[in-house]
This record gives structure tokens, sequence and C-alpha cells, in this order.
């Protein structure tokens, strides 16, 4: 789908991003392999175009509020690959020096608000978000993550309706990849479409590709100028598929392997490489972006591995 | 007779209930292993839904509130659900219907209505972070209506959550992450597998298990911590310091008569628990023996606890805020001098 808006450098720009969340996420997975990593993960491989499509182009004041997988969503909102890889190690120099973890990755500098692992727990925090920045009389904007799990618990009801009430400028984004841990969508919902759950709010919802970053940075655009305007919040769901497991431990024995060779087969990446391509960007200088990246990723993870723990003691800062 | 963890033992438990007794049934999420599902955040309800069927292991959504709510109210009325969490921490997303509704329930209604219900909660640190670590047994130790317990090895996993069951009241049973046993191999982690009978057991609330019989120090620690305080035990015992080790198994009943009876022996009390240190349930156990036990002492009560801090993710920090062996070895030295 051609966009008139995006040029052909920010489509490229777009697509160095969601490399750089690829690549990320497939070294962390080896890292994990490896043991050199501790705790677990939630990858986001697969989902890269909600993450570039949804955040591309936002200011650093705009917020944006994650979840228990975050990582895509925090590079794309400008959280730094170092302090990123650095966090996923438990060092002193992560973005949350070595407290947070891989589900509370963030930023607040550049708008990244911790990434939350309470399942809808973000969704009323961005509600509250939302109100501040009306009430302080900015034009920022709040975007807000959750999956389709996270659309069945009570906050998620309470976040949205808040929003709607007070017209804030909050984009809830729901990542629908058709399950939450093991369980399919299909199986806790009678609304097959969780977008169409926004009329129940009194507000716009819109379903749409979301392995598709130019079909969702044009629904992103125009819920983003919405909301700086002042006309409210917009529920936006994206069709997605994870390509990883659920964490670390899952071998997706719940998926089916037709529907995965599907959902694989709509990879965003491949297909906006190809869309480049059709536009004239040469391979060429394709493959040089994406060895670049390469390299900065090995450089973050050496840079990572070299930085100092976190003293013991240091687990006692920062309660108060 | 064999040799069984953890997580097998509530396994079993929970399908003996569930043949024994038509209104048993569990809910929560992903519990079922039908169709390539998890059996449970940890196992433990592998291989149930092939047996009972998906009427009665419940897969739910993502709700809470609806989790225990429903527990709440099909107890109400004659159903006794066993109901899941996969971390404890979120229990907080289901305060009101364990505190306001579950617990209250039999007293509001003049006893006219009871809440036999279970909430099976994994707590404990292991390495995921501040929001799925925590230590909650005393959330719950200070809410009357409700029953705590938190077994420590297999025997009395099983026979605890039978009783749980067959409990007429709201029941949270505190499960450690690291004492699960099986495959699943988090660092630190322990599997305290036990002999179980092939017979029908329970194990009665508010009876207390001696571990470690000793004269010079009583230690009370529960879950993990109890392993790690028989660790120390060891040390201490080739320095001449002898502990006796106390597991409470239950927290609300407590057995409060036998560290009574202990500390008349050893003179000497040490609580460690991995909940934090500030009003844990080791804080309530210091002030009963403070009013009627004093006497007993020869030096103050010595608590061990995690710090006052959400648990930390990286594993220098969490380490050093979850108490280890030599720390408890290092406070007994310490009582020893006082
Ligand atoms: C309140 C709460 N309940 C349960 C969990 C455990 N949990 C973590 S992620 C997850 C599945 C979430 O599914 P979804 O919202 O669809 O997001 P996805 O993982 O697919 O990105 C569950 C059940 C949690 N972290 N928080
Ligand atoms: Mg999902």
């Amino acid at each position: 789908m051609a966009n008139k808006k995006v040029s052909k450098d920010q489509m490229v720009e777009m697509y160095k991003e969601m490399y750089l969340i690829r690549k990320y996420e497939e070294r962390i997975y080896y890292l994990f392999l490896e043991g050199t990593m501790p705790g677990s993960i939630h990858q986001s491989h697969g989902q890269e175009a909600s993450a570039v499509g949804m955040l591309y182009g936002l200011r650093d004041s705009d917020y944006m509020a994650s979840t228990h997988r975050p990582a895509g969503h925090d590079l794309a909102k400008g959280v730094s690959l170092k302090s990123m890889m650095c966090e996923m190690f438990g060092k002193a120099n992560g973005c949350c020096k070595g407290k947070g973890g891989a589900m509370h990755t963030g930023d607040i500098k550049v708008g990244a608000i911790p990434a939350n692992a309470i399942v809808g727990g973000n969704i009323p925090i961005a509600a509250g978000i939302g109100l501040a920045l009306k009430m302080q009389k900015k034009d920022d904007v709040v975007v807000c993550f959750f999956g389709d799990g996270a659309s069945n618990e009570g906050s998620f009801h309470e976040g949205i309706n808040g929003a709607a009430i007070w017209d804030l400028p909050v984009i809830f984004v729901c990542e629908n990849n058709l399950y939450g841990a093991s369980t399919p969508y299909r199986t806790v919902s009678k609304v097959q479409n969780i977008a169409d759950r926004a009329s129940s709010y009194g507000i716009e919802g819109y379903s749409v590709d979301g392995n598709d970053v130019l079909a969702v940075h044009e629904i992103a655009t125009y819920a983003v100028n919405k909301a700086r305007n002042g006309l409210g919040p917009t529920l936006i769901e994206l069709k997605t598929y994870r390509i990883p497991g659920h964490s670390r431990s899952d071998a997706c024995a719940y998926r089916n392997k037709d529907e995965e060779k599907q959902w694989f087969a709509k990879d965003p990446i491949t297909s906006f490489r190809k869309t480049l391509m059709d536009l004239g960007v040469k391979e060429e200088d394709i493959i040089s972006l994406e060895n670049k990246i390469d390299e900065e990723i090995e450089e973050a993870v050496e840079f990572a591995i070299a930085s100092p723990d976190p003293l013991p003691e240091d687990a006692l800062n920062d309660v108060y | 007779m064999s040799e069984t963890t953890i997580v097998e033992a509530l396994n079993q438990a929970i399908a003996e209930e569930m043949r024994r007794d038509e209104s048993v049934y569990c809910l929560g999420e992903d519990i079922s292993s039908l169709d390539g599902g998890y059996g449970g955040a940890w196992a433990v309800t592998k291989g149930l839904g092939e047996e009972f069927g998906a009427e009665r292991i419940i897969n739910t959504p993502i709700s809470e509130i609806l989790i225990s709510g429903v527990a709440v109210g099909s107890a109400m009325v004659g159903m006794r659900p066993i109901a899941d969490l996969q971390y404890g921490d979120f229990i907080f997303c289901m305060m009101d219907q364990l505190v306001n509704q579950a617990a209250k329930m039999k007293y509001m209604s003049g006893g006219t209505v009871e809440i036999p219900m279970v909430l099976r909660a994994p707590v404990g640190a292991s390495t995921r972070g501040a929001q799925h670590a925590q230590s909650l047994e005393a959330f719950f130790t200070h809410v009357p209506g409700l029953k705590v317990i938190c077994p420590s090895n297999a025997y009395d996993a099983k026979g605890l959550l039978k009783q749980a069951i067959r409990d007429n009241s709201p029941v949270i049973c505190f499960e450690h992450k690291k004492l699960y046993g099986g495959k699943r191999k988090e660092e630190g982690a322990l599997s305290p597998s036990s002999v179980i009978p092939d017979e029908d057991y329970v194990i009665e609330f508010g009876k207390a298990a001696v571990r470690r019989e000793g004269e010079d120090i009583t230690i009370v620690a529960n879950l993990l911590m109890l392993h790690r305080a028989m660790e120390a035990a060891e040390i201490l015992s080739k320095e001449g310091i002898s502990c006796e080790v106390i597991d409470p198994r239950t927290l609300l009943p407590f057995d409060f008569e036998t560290v009574f009876e202990s500390i008349k022996k050893t003179s000497r009390l040490m609580i460690v628990h991995e909940d934090n240190y500030t009003n844990g349930w080791g804080s309530e156990l210091s002030a009963k023996v403070a009013e009627e036990a004093i006497y007993y002492l020869d030096a103050p009560i010595k608590r061990v606890a995690s710090y006052d801090v959400p648990i930390p993710f990286s594993p220098v920090m969490e380490n050093y805020v979850i108490p280890n062996v030599d720390r408890i070895v290092e406070g007994a030295r310490n009582l020893m001098q006082s």
C-alpha cells in the first residue's frame, strides 16, 4: 500500500528501525540460549511494523506505555540500544540501572515510560498521562500498547472509558497476535475484532493489518493528529503475529503449523524490504545499512558484557 | 509410595480431590494442557484437562477479577473452586474479591454463607524483576476470614492442599517458584521431593513441623527460607551451635505453641522469611513471643528477611536483597554473642 505522505527516505528510516528490532530480538534470543542472560524474555519479533508504524515521527515529548514485551516499542521510541542491552544483562548502566530487567525497560527522557509487566496495568496509567497532558495544556500524546489478552482485564475497560469521557490524548493500540500466552483470543472473547469494543466507550475503533508498516503508520498519523487537536482517544487493533514463543520456555505447542506458515509468509520485514526495492531503493544500499545495524548490535552486546554490575547495596536506593 | 516433587504432589492432590468430589474444579489462565496448552505456568495442572475436560479445568481470559469473583460466587453455592495465579504478584488485581468478598462473606452473613475456595499463588524471586517476585504472605495473614498455607516440601504440599480443598473457608496457598522441582532449572532452585504414601491423607492447619532438633537457637522459617535455614543449621552445627528449625507450614492459623515449646529449651529465637522485613509474618510472631513467652528468651529476637525494597532484577542485587545461607549463619552467630 503506497502512502503519499511518507517519503522514500522516511521509509528507509522506518525499515532501519524495524530491522534493528528484529536483529536485537534475535541476538537476545541467542544470548539466552547460551545462558549468558539472566531471567526470562518475552520477545517482539514479527510485530516490528506495529511498533515502528505507530511510533515513527513522534516527538520525544510524546509518551509511550508498553508491556511485558517492550523491546520493539522502546527501540522505536528512541531508548538507546546500549542502555537496553545493558538492562537485559542487569548492568549498572542499563536504562533502569539493572533494577527493572527485561519486562520494565524504558527511558522517560525519550517518553518511554517503564514497561509494565502487569497485563493491562499500563492502560489506566496511559489515561493518567493523557489527563496530565490535557491539564498542562500540551499538545503531546500517549501511545499505549497492550495485547489481545489485556483487552479482557478490568483495567482495559476502566482506562479506556476514562480517556473517552475526558477526551484524553491517548492512542490505545491493541496488538492482536491471536494469543495471550497459550490461550487463543477466539476462546476468551465473543468479539472477533477488538476494535469493535471502541463503540461501547463512544470512541472510534479501527482494525488494521499490523504487519503492514505503512498501513499502521497511516492510522497512527490519523489518531495522533486527532489526539493532538483535543479530539480524544482512538482504539486501534493491529492484527499481527509473534514469531517466537510467548516467553523463553514456550515451544508454541498450541499453535497450528499451517497458521504459523501463513503468518510467517506475511513477515513485516521481508515484505517492507520488497516494497522499498520496488520503489527503487537499491538492494546493496539496504544490505549496507543492515550490516551497519548488525555491527551496532554486536557493539552493544560487547559494551553490555564489559559493563559493570551494580553494587549489591545499590538495591537499597531508589525506593523513595 | 514413590518419590514425588512438589509439582507432582500438587497435581496429585488436585486430581484425587477432583475424582473424589464432583464439586471441585480448577480455573485460571493457561491452566489446561489440552490443545497444546501449558497445564499452568508451572505445569501444576498438566494432564488434568485431559482427564477432567474443559468443563472442570477451565482456561479463563486474563481477568483476575473474573477468576477470583467466579471462585467466590461458585463457592457460595456449593462448588469448590481451585483458582490459579501464574505469579503471586497478580493477586493485587484480585484484592477486592479476596479481602472484601471472600474473607468477609461468612461473617457478614452471620455464618450462613461459606466460601470454600482455594487460591494457589507462586511467590519468591527468580530474576524476573519487581512485578514477578514478591512474597505476599503478610498481606493475607492480616485478614480475618482467610487461611494462609505455605508448603515447603512435597508431602506437605499434597496434604495441605487437600485439606485446603476440603476446608470450608477461603484458603490461599503460597507456593515457592524455586521449590516446585522437576525440569525447570532456575538458579538456586531446589527440588524438595518426598516419599508420598499411596493412601489418602491431609495435614491439619496450625500444626508446625520441627524439621531439625537443637538446643541453642530456634529458627522459624517458611518456604525456600526453611531450606536455606536447614543448610545454615548444618554449617552452624560444625561450629558447635545447635539449631532447632521449625517450619510453620501454615501462617494463618499459626502454631505459636510449637515455637514457645522450642524457645523454652533454646532461649533464642531467629525468624527467617523471604517476605520483606517490616510487618512480615515474623513481626506477628515476634509480638506474640513478646506478649506471651518473653521470659523464655535470653537474647533479643533476631529477624532475617528481605530488605524493605521491591525485588530488583539484576542477579547481583536480587541475591543481596533475599536472605541467603550466609546471612542466616551470620545472624545466628551474632545471636549467640548477645
Ligand atoms: C495481571 C496479569 N495477569 C497475568 C499475567 C501473566 N501473563 C503475562 S503475559 C500474558 C499474556 C498476555 O497476552 P497479551 O495481552 O495478548 O499480550 P502478548 O503476550 O500476546 O503480547 C500473561 C497471561 C500478567 N503478567 N499480569
Ligand atoms: Mg497476545
